[in-house]
């Protein structure tokens, strides 16, 4: 059982007051009540559509919204989708809205949700962003389902995303997870996903909240703990995800979410991916993945000076993560010029594996570690957005794919690092 | 008269045996407390030694930058220093002890306020490794942080972060063990003014554009930012 403590008195009151239910909606929310409402009543739909004889509570974790995003949670009446759908629920579906904390933090959300999802005792869970605007309410059942019915773990999802959007996935995460634990999850950061009771129940006791690091990246730190655990993973493909502009100062707290937490399953999970070869594919419904070829403006100017003033001014700081050759490299390619620059396939996965080492062996603070990666990330974003520039949808995926076989081919490097060269 | 001589050697004779008799258990004494204070020291120095390598002190004073300026100095490792220091404190430590036994006048008040100094001096000690590491922090913190926000001259902060801490550092260290206390709080005083004064000016004549596009961009909405990645990274 776990700590729930950290709960406050009138949330389990309220949750003493729903009982059990089948399956449970998260909702983590901070400021969103421009959106928030409509993706409620998709929710309140999609339940009502595909699961109306289950018992099913909707949970929003709120991080201090200060717009009224809790009231229009608890506010949005069933009595709406099932006017506006025509269908009838044959159960109560309640509506909770709790205050973790003052200010937004992803983790303890998460960790609110899957509180509740325990006490409540929910067979199947998913959890909802705010943010997703085109949540239909096949979303619910595209989730839902292989936990409620065939007995999966773990959903993640797949997108048809713009060729150059969640770039951080694609380029290192999704290839890195890969090659480690060889399961082929294009998603292993994901926003929306569907759990079971029971890995949501071991995820719960076993992760460290207590820790900045593991709260940070608690999405990455879930998918991974599924892995590590045998759970049964799927993915499945939800539709478009929309663009979101965002500005370079996002970048670092994104790997902080997903690269840190990516190298700190290393050390505990040793044993499982220093055995493994190659990569499986994992059961999908839907496509694996879609493309959109639309031109986008990108500052590619401003990446390559980003990474060429990295190189520059955090030399001492490479000097003690990289080995002399690799930076040695990066300095050289640093100096090209624009049209000739190239942050090679083969440099980038050596780049990131002495990075992972550097983590491992915390030859300085790990979250500098993290931080210095990001200058050198933008050199390969550059290298990729040249690439893929004129490519179709094939040369994209043909691209990563090779970039994944080079994350793969380079493990025995990894290992061989790990603890530090003699 | 000759036995008046005979007389007076014999006495100086006896009071010299009678004063080396006196002596001579008092140096056994310090002999042995020395020798005790030496088998004492080294198994402090190998305890020391094994515990700083368990905690992997070098690495720490790697990180500190502690370990760069001792090999300049080519003087050994953190961990081989700081053990070596233990012993040497430790002997001498028994060394005086064992003195103070033989009861030399004037000599156990000096012997006193070395005693009193000693801990003055490893509260300095460690203030300045535990400043040396803080600097290193942080410095490297501004560094990693304003190479991410793109702001011009990111090693210029971060060195200035690294030389205000070490000169406030200095300053406490010299402080603790009580050398020109004034002087330092002076200088100190002085320099750290004049740093922040340089700053203001420099801030004030060079970085006008700089303050001015940084506070637009910081309170002015709506107005999209040119440099944006444009990028989603997950």
């Amino acid at each position: 059982m776990a700590d729930e403590s950290f709960l406050t008195d009138d949330f389990l009151r309220q949750l003493i007051n729903v009982g059990e239910v089948d399956i449970l909606v998260g909702v983590p929310t901070h400021n969103n009540a421009k959106t928030v409402g409509a993706i409620v009543e998709t929710i309140q739909a999609g339940i009502l559509k595909f699961f109306p004889r289950e018992r099913a509570a909707i949970i929003n974790a709120d991080g201090g919204s200060r717009d009224g995003t809790p009231e229009l949670v608890v506010s949005a009446a069933i009595d709406d989708a099932q006017r506006s759908s025509r269908l009838y629920t044959l159960r109560t579906l309640h509506s909770i809205s709790t205050q973790y904390a003052s200010s937004p933090a992803r983790g303890t959300a998460l960790r609110t949700i899957l509180a509740a999802a325990e006490l409540l005792r929910a067979k199947a869970c998913v959890v909802i962003s705010p943010e997703s605007t085109q949540i239909t309410t096949d979303w619910l059942t595209t989730l839902l389902r292989p936990i409620y019915k065939e007995e999966f773990d773990l959903v993640l999802p797949t997108y048809s995303r713009h060729r150059f959007d969640g770039i951080l996935l694609t380029n290192l995460l999704y290839p890195m997870t890969r090659a480690l634990y060889g399961l082929e999850i294009r998603e292993p950061y994901a926003l929306e996903f569907a759990f079971s009771g029971r890995l949501g129940s071991q995820f719960l006791a076993q992760n460290a909240w207590h820790d900045e690091t593991a709260r940070a990246g608690s999405e990455t730190q879930f998918t991974l703990t599924a892995i590590a655990g045998g759970y049964r993973i799927c993915q499945s493909f939800l539709g478009t995800k929309e663009h979101v502009e965002r500005r370079s100062a996002d970048l670092v707290p994104a790997m902080r979410q997903t690269v840190g937490a990516l190298f700190s399953s290393l050390e505990p999970n040793f044993s499982l991916w220093n055995t493994r070869t190659g990569s499986q594919p994992i059961p999908t419904t839907g496509s694996e993945r879609e493309f959109n070829l639309e031109p986008l403006r990108v500052n590619r100017k401003r990446l390559r000076e980003m990474f060429s003033t990295g190189v520059a001014e955090l030399e001492s700081v490479f000097q003690a993560i990289l080995y002399p050759s690799t930076l040695a490299e990066l300095q050289r390619i640093a100096r090209l010029e624009e049209v000739r620059f190239r942050y090679s396939a083969e440099l980038w996965v050596k780049t990131v594996y002495e990075f992972a080492a550097a983590y491992h062996r915390s030859v300085i603070s790990r979250d500098h570690v993290i931080q210095a990666l990001a200058p050198l990330f933008r050199g390969r974003v550059f290298t990729f957005l040249v690439e893929n520039r004129n490519g179709s949808a094939a040369d994209v995926e043909g691209n990563i794919e090779g970039l994944c076989l080079e994350f793969e081919r380079m493990k025995p490097y990894l290992l061989e690092i790990w603890n530090g060269r003699e | 008269m000759r036995e008046m001589i005979i007389s007076e050697l014999t006495q100086a004779m006896q009071e010299l045996t009678k004063g080396f008799a006196h002596i001579l258990p008092r140096i056994i004494v310090l002999v042995i407390i020395g020798f005790v204070g030496w088998v004492v020291a080294y198994f402090l120095k190998v305890f020391l030694r094994s515990i700083l390598r368990l905690i992997k002190f070098d690495k720490l004073s790697e990180n500190a930058g502690a370990s760069q300026l001792l090999t300049k100095a080519a003087l050994p490792s953190a961990t081989e220093l700081l053990s070596r220091f233990a012993f040497w404190m430790a002997w001498v430590g028994f060394i005086l002890l064992g003195v103070s036994v033989l009861g030399i006048l004037g000599l156990q008040e000096q012997i006193a306020k070395f005693f009193l100094f000693l801990p003055r001096l490893f509260v300095a000690l460690c203030t300045m490794f535990v400043g040396l590491l803080g600097a290193s922090f942080f410095s490297r913190a501004a560094l990693l942080a304003a190479v991410n926000a793109n702001l011009p001259s990111p090693r210029l902060l971060s060195v200035s972060i690294r030389t205000i801490i070490i000169i406030f550092v200095l300053s406490m260290v010299f402080e603790e063990v009580g050398v020109a206390e004034q002087t330092m709080l002076v200088a100190f005083g002085i320099a750290f003014g004049a740093l922040m004064l340089g700053l203001a000016i420099a801030f004030g004549m060079g970085g006008r554009d700089l303050a001015q596009r940084f506070l637009e961009r910081r309170f002015v909405r709506g107005k999209k930012e040119e440099n944006e990645d444009e990028l989603s990274p997950l």
